[in-house]
């Protein structure tokens, strides 16, 4: 009977891996579609950031409320692994409790910091379904927000319930386990004096003391697969679902954008072209490289290709870009910041990731199905963002600001007005006169750039 | 203009260069500074200010161009460079080491983006420099009059905060004025945006509910001051518009912290 419980075990154990990996394989391979972007530099600030933001979490402190629930989750995550280790170990071996009995003094301080943690998670979870679904918090709301319409609130609902479970399914395999501790039987009987009871799941003991020793054999087994299996299950389906930012939040804010915020990235094979125009010395290759005393004559030799300006599609946006796509939770502190969202625009933040990540996964099942050089005619510009959202950025930072993860919406935004903006001719008429303006008058108004320093004629009679 | 005797003087760079004399600071005066009615009017208390306390500073006057930013912003990167490039090349031909700007646009495109094509300086935004001379006390202003228990509150320009973690100077500075400083519930690093960043001030707003600087206007009025402290003159048109929208323009003022500062001092 346990040999057949740890080959099942072993088996399931081995197909969620190869199922995970196969999915984190795709996920890599679609994040490396985007172009280069040298994002290992200062590696001393961008532990120091990650150490703060992600394992801190210091952002979501904004909010201290809400940053106190949503760290016991993540402390829930974090540090009930350590019993999932347990539990993987006795599932293999076919040993029950396999710790106890090495680390007697320590082992029940551990379990009943899990079980605290377990409690605080589930309490949490379900203070989050309410803060969804009864508090109505606005940026969840998908009657107020286009975007969550759909498979997003069915995502949120199910990570929130399986949690649920989950931590019910431990806290009731405890206190199963110490009701049969108690009637001494078998190896859970083993344990007696050597295990306490919990500091949760005691409270849980009385709905199992009417069972048959069978019963609760049964219901300690059903628990402890239902667990694990739902653990296995859950870690499989983070991979295909905003959820996955328990994963990648981490290398997203090491990977984060040092630049002050309002900097806007350099584009060099412009720079070389504008200098060309303008007679003046090459100092860059398009590339980004610095270029010596002849790099005149070696950029001539070999004309860098270059690519489009500005983004069209994701194989245009950065690596780092895609990653903020798969990183992104949807939780909206974003589009709640945002001044074009706030009164009534269509541009949404959150909807830029989201929409980003959306034709990530496209083309990820252009994949599969037509094999790995597929393309289709579609594009994430126009298909999924149109000009009107772009049209709406004031390029004011707060979405940048207001992610917990340091992920970058703007920064698409403007690679996307670049692509219309240099490839397609297609901004705004008005835009196109104050660009003729800077053109001609070297100001964004039709003024004569002659009557620029008039004002310093009233420098004295101005009252 | 420097022929005639008059109070006060906007030497330019070609002059100085001509007399051989290097000036302290370049004032980078920006387009609205140079165009704009009102904000004419800033550049003008900037320009008494620096005469008043006698720093040796310049303007480029003819010879400055739009920095660029519009156009960058818009996605016009073509355009952005070509104008950066030739500014740089005007900068760097006057061997200009240190600018101060009134406009937070210039100051943060000059500050973050021009290095990167050759244009290194060091660049400071008009409210750090008033700071700076309060604290050094060559500015003097704590008498009361006329602010002594007015209401004014600040709003945040994106491109000073946000942008540029530029929260704190025009505060200290407003808090120099003895004026009673009543904070907005959008503040700091969530302030909101004026509306006009982005190359949004050039064209007409998307259709949405309503237009961005009006909600923020009705933020800054339901902080009961009577004065708008602002700090960009992008922020300080649609400031103006929106209060216009609201019909408070009789009863609540506008000012840039330059203006204010100038006002202090009767200049």
């Amino acid at each position: 009977m346990e040999i057949f419980q740890q080959i099942l075990f072993v088996a399931a154990l081995a197909v969620a891996a190869w199922l995970i990996t196969k999915r984190i394989r795709l996920i890599s391979r679609a994040i490396r579609l985007g172009r280069p972007e040298n994002r290992f530099d200062q590696p001393d600030e961008r532990l120091k950031t990650m150490l703060l933001v992600a394992f801190g979490q210091k952002k979501m402190f904004n909010n201290p409320l809400v940053g106190f629930m949503h760290f016991v989750i993540y402390a829930g995550f974090v540090i009930i692994n350590l019993e999932i280790l347990e539990i993987i170990l006795d599932g293999i071996l076919g040993t029950h409790r396999l710790f106890a009995p090495y680390i007697t003094s320590v082992y029940p301080i551990l379990i009943d910091v899990f079980e605290l943690l377990a409690f605080g998670v589930l309490s949490v979870c379900i203070i989050f379904l309410g803060r969804r679904f009864i508090a109505r918090v606005s940026r969840l709301q998908a009657s107020r927000h286009h975007e969550l319409q759909g498979w997003p609130v069915s995502d949120a609902t199910i990570i929130l319930v399986a949690e649920i479970l989950l931590m019910i399914a431990f806290l009731t395999w405890n206190a199963s386990d110490s009701v049969l501790r108690d009637r001494g039987i078998g190896h859970y009987g083993a344990l007696q004096g050597v295990v306490p009871d919990f500091l949760i799941s005691q409270f849980l003991k009385p709905l199992f003391t009417g069972f048959s020793d069978t019963g609760l054999v049964v219901y300690e087994r059903v628990a402890w697969w239902a667990h694990i299996l739902g653990i296995l299950a859950f870690a499989l389906y983070v991979t295909y679902s905003k959820h996955l930012h328990i994963a990648l939040g981490f290398p997203n804010v090491y990977f984060s954008d040092l630049q002050p915020k309002g900097e806007m990235q350099n584009m060099p094979e412009i720079t070389k072209e504008v200098q060309l125009a303008l007679g003046l010395p090459i100092t860059t290759e398009a590339d980004g490289s610095q270029v010596n005393d002849n790099g005149l004559q070696s950029g001539a030799d070999s004309p860098a290709e270059i690519g489009r300006f500005g983004a069209k599609d994701v194989q245009d946006l950065k690596w780092i870009n895609l990653m903020n796509a798969y990183s992104c939770t949807e939780c909206g502190r974003c589009t709640a910041a945002c001044p074009a969202n706030i009164t009534g625009k269509k541009l949404s933040p959150r909807k830029i990731m989201m929409d980003t990540r959306d034709r990530l996964e496209e083309v990820q099942r252009g994949w599969k199905m037509h094999g790995s050089e597929y393309k289709d005619d579609k594009s994430l510009l126009n298909d999924y963002i149109t000009a009107e959202e772009l049209n709406a950025c004031t390029t004011c930072q707060a979405c940048v600001n207001a992610c917990p993860i340091n992920i970058n919406p703007l920064d698409i935004i403007l690679q996307l007005r670049r692509y219309r903006v240099m490839e397609e001719s297609q901004a705004p008429a008005s835009w196109n006169a104050m660009f003729s303006n800077i053109e001609n008058n070297m100001a964004p108004w039709k003024f004569s750039p002659g009557d620029r320093f008039n004002w310093a004629d009233q420098v004295n009679d101005l009252k | 203009m420097t022929q005639e005797v008059k109070t006060y003087k906007v030497p330019t760079m070609a002059d100085m260069a001509a007399s051989g004399e290097e000036p302290e600071i370049l004032f980078w005066v920006g387009c609205a500074g140079s165009f704009d009615d009102r904000y004419k009017r800033v550049t003008i208390a900037f320009v008494r200010i620096l005469n008043h306390v006698g720093i040796k500073f310049a303007v480029l006057g003819p010879e400055e161009a739009c920095t660029g930013d519009p156009a960058r912003r818009a996605g016009n990167e073509f355009l952005f460079q070509m104008q950066a490039m030739s500014n740089i090349q005007v900068l760097n031909g006057y061997k200009v080491k240190k600018i101060v700007t009134a406009c937070p646009h210039c100051f943060n495109t000059l500050k973050n983006e021009y290095p990167e094509l050759g244009g290194a300086y060091e660049v400071i935004h008009h409210t750090q420099f008033l700071q700076g001379l309060i604290n050094d006390g060559r500015v003097r202003v704590k008498d009361g009059q006329p602010f002594k228990g007015k209401k004014i509150t600040f709003h945040d320009s994106c491109y000073l905060g946000r942008a540029n973690k530029i929260y704190e100077a025009p505060r200290d500075v407003l808090a120099a004025l003895d004026a009673d400083l009543v904070e907005m519930k959008r503040v700091r690093a969530n302030g909101l945006c004026c509306g006009a960043g982005g190359g949004q001030y050039f064209k007409e707003p998307e259709p949405g509910n309503k237009d961005v600087n009006v909600e923020r206007v009705e933020e800054a009025l339901s902080t009961g001051a009577d004065t708008i402290a602002v700090a960009c003159p992008f922020c300080m048109t649609m400031m103006s518009d929106g209060v216009k929208n609201k019909n408070r323009e009789d009863s609540v003022r506008i000012y840039d912290i330059a203006e204010l500062i100038a006002q202090k001092q009767g200049l």
